[in-house]
């Protein structure tokens, strides 16, 4: 028996398989491309490859995409899964967690293991991982340059928040001549403090801070993060796939369940 | 009165009353009646029926016009203002159209500024509503109900006598009683029927222009309701869901939605399409009827009012009356005085009573309509 999650984001789509032990066997990113169908297809292409019968397997899907797998047996949202990945990934059953993701940023209240609150942003894309992307593109770098960049800037500041003024904001500090590390830590900083606002929207508890999402690898977004929350952030490489894992568990749990009865 | 209909036949009737209405509203003007049209709560209804008068809601609920309301209006404005200067400026509701006067009040920085612009091509009668609730307050609030009555007596040619205002009141007060009986089936746990349901119920009876038939309508349906409920009819247990916050109809119906695809139920609204309109009773044996009409209409817990205990009061008690487990508070975009106030409502709901809350800032469009549901169906999960 295997318990597969899969996680549709807007970016990226990420896929885990636990085997009875919860122990992590699989795990697989793709980008999602322009359809989330055609992805779930070649998610399942890729998991039979790789002997995972789904005949044998219960499925959770979650991310934007989750309704597109048509193979799952079950859609959870990704408040949900990126609680229980990130107590499995941290071993963490109290505490926050910020997942950046490309199109949403939601900060997550765990207590006992379980989602106690959450927030997310609203329809605009600032302090996302789009923002940073589009950021990123008007300066010719790919997202992870620019955040090794900003590490050594300072000095500039964006004020709008709104991704298209925003962008042009960076457009005209090309013009003038800035330098791109300043460019970048001003992207940077535009990007934290509107996650660290939104997390300010959540009342404060015990219990670590943890980076989830695409951005959680980026040690110079977890250092000033850590810095304007006050605390320190910890992240793991496998925070990238903390949704598909917390899918993955689902699934356990659902199996286990079904099995009871 | 017997409901011969099956419910969701009753239900779906009431989704399309607004609609409906609209031929109704012209039959009325051609019979000679008068129609008074509102945008608010805080709108004392009895004057208007006393002079006579039919009264017709006119917040306008979708964003075909926003628009057009655009030319004239900042874009940074809540939806629920723009849309109906949209409607009423581009003559597209026929509520609007056929309205004698309009009646605004004093109540929120963006609707007060937009009845100047509305006045240039519609006869508004703009009441000072107070953002006080104390005793200088009613004071305002009292002679402003009088000047329109007297304005009302002045259009209409009519008298508004003391009798006929108590009788209003007394229908009135009927209406909202019955409103109450009805909602309140929504108490029994498991609910007997969808929250949605009820909600078209609640919403369409306010476009009923016939008053004096909606208690024994709406008991009926309440009876219909509990018979059902006690022969084994009813939902699925289900996290019950109290929704709060700024008005709902039309486009915001997703939130409602959004629960009920998800998981939930809404067991009550506290809201100015439920319970903050049917809530509290005018004193009919009051001595002075004007007085007892201004105290009613000032109490209503709007978050205009600063500070609105009000609210908190009615929320409490809903909270503990319907069993609610989970609170979901809808603004609107740019509304300033509730999104300002879902702090304290938040605090209110998480620390006082000890249960979630969530609240969501959404408009008239339909694209958010995806992260709706996200967001709502995570906070059911967490239930
Ligand atoms: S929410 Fe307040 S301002 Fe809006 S209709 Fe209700 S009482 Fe009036
Ligand atoms: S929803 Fe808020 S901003 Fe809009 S009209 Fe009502 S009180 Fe005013």
């Amino acid at each position: 028996m295997y318990f597969t999650g899969i996680d549709i984001g807007s970016t990226c789509a990420k896929l885990a398989v636990m085997d009875e032990e919860k122990r992590l066997i699989l795990k697989h990113v793709q980008p999602t491309g322009w359809s989330s169908v055609d992805t779930a297809a070649s998610i399942y292409d890729r998991m039979k490859s790789r002997g995972i019968d789904l005949e044998e397997s219960v499925c959770v899907a979650t991310g934007y995409g989750r309704i597109s797998v048509p193979y799952a047996d079950k859609t959870v949202t990704e408040i949900t899964c990126h609680g229980k990945g990130a107590v499995w990934i941290h071993d963490c059953k109290t505490g926050m967690v910020i997942d950046i993701g490309g199109q949403d940023t939601k900060v997550i209240r765990l207590e006992n293991g379980q989602v106690k609150d959450f927030v997310m942003n609203d329809k605009c894309s600032a302090g996302t991982g789009r923002f940073l992307e589009v950021m990123a593109n008007s300066m010719a770098l790919s997202p992870d340059q620019l955040c090794a960049l900003a590490a050594s800037g300072g000095g500039v500041t964006i004020s709008s928040m709104c991704t298209v003024f925003a962008e042009s904001e960076v457009i005209s500090l090309i013009g003038r001549g800035e330098k791109r590390e300043n460019i970048a830590y001003a992207v940077a900083e535009s990007i934290v403090n509107k996650v660290v606002s939104l997390a300010s929207r959540l009342s404060t508890g015990e219990g670590p801070v943890c980076l989830t999402g695409g951005l959680c690898e980026c040690d110079y977004i977890r250092k000033i993060l850590g810095e304007k929350l006050r605390c320190g952030v910890i992240a793991s490489p496998e925070g990238r796939y903390a949704g598909a894992i917390g899918a993955a568990l689902t699934a356990a749990e659902y199996g286990m369940r079904k099995r009871g009865k | 009165m017997e409901i011969i209909k099956d419910l969701p036949e009753v239900f779906q009737e009431f989704a399309e009353q607004r609609r409906n209405s609209f031929l109704a509203v012209k039959k009325i003007k051609e019979e000679g009646i008068p129609v008074v049209g509102a945008y608010c709560t805080y709108f004392p209804q009895e004057i208007a029926m006393a002079a006579g008068a039919a009264t017709v809601g006119l917040c306008s609920t979708s964003d075909e016009t926003i628009g057009e309301a655009e030319k004239d209006l900042p874009r940074n404005l809540c939806p629920l203002i723009k849309s109906s200067y949209g409607f009423a400026k581009t003559d597209k509701c026929p509520f609007f159209y056929f309205s004698d006067v309009v009646v605004g009040e004093t109540t929120c920085d963006g609707k007060k500024k937009m009845y100047e612009y509305m006045s240039e091509f519609k006869d508004v009668f703009l009441m000072e509503l107070p953002n006080t609730q104390g005793e200088e307050a009613l004071k305002l609030w009292k002679s402003e109900v009088i000047r329109f009555k007297e304005y009302l007596e002045e259009k209409f040619q009519t008298e508004i006598t003391e009798e006929k205002l108590r009788e209003a009141v007394k229908l009135q007060n009927a209406v909202r009683r019955s409103m109450k009986s009805l909602y309140q089936v929504m108490k029994h746990d498991p609910a007997p029927v969808k929250g949605y349901d009820l909600f078209k119920v609640l919403y369409g009876s306010t476009f009923k222009f016939n008053k004096e038939v909606i208690p024994a309508e709406m008991e009926a349906i309440a009876k219909k309701i509990e018979e059902e409920y006690a022969a084994g009819k009813m939902e699925e247990k289900r996290p019950r869901i109290l929704i709060t916050g700024c008005p709902i109809g039309g486009a915001t119906e997703k939130v409602i939605a959004a629960v009920e695809d998800n998981g939930g139920i809404v067991t009550a609204f506290e809201n100015c399409t439920g319970a903050k309109t049917y809530d509290r009773l005018v004193d009919e044996d009051a001595e002075d009827i004007y007085q007892a009409i201004a105290e009613r209409y000032l109490s209503v817990g709007c978050s205009v009012m600063a500070p609105n205990p009000n609210r908190f009061e009615l929320l409490g008690r809903m909270i503990e009356e319907y069993k609610i487990d989970g609170v979901v508070e809808m603004t609107l975009s740019a509304c300033h005085t509730y999104n300002l106030e879902t702090r304290k409502v938040r605090k209110f709901v998480t620390e006082e009573k000890h249960i979630p809350y969530m609240s969501v800032e959404t408009d008239y469009s339909r694209e958010d309509i995806g992260q709706l549901n996200t967001r709502i169906a995570a906070f059911l999960e967490m239930l």
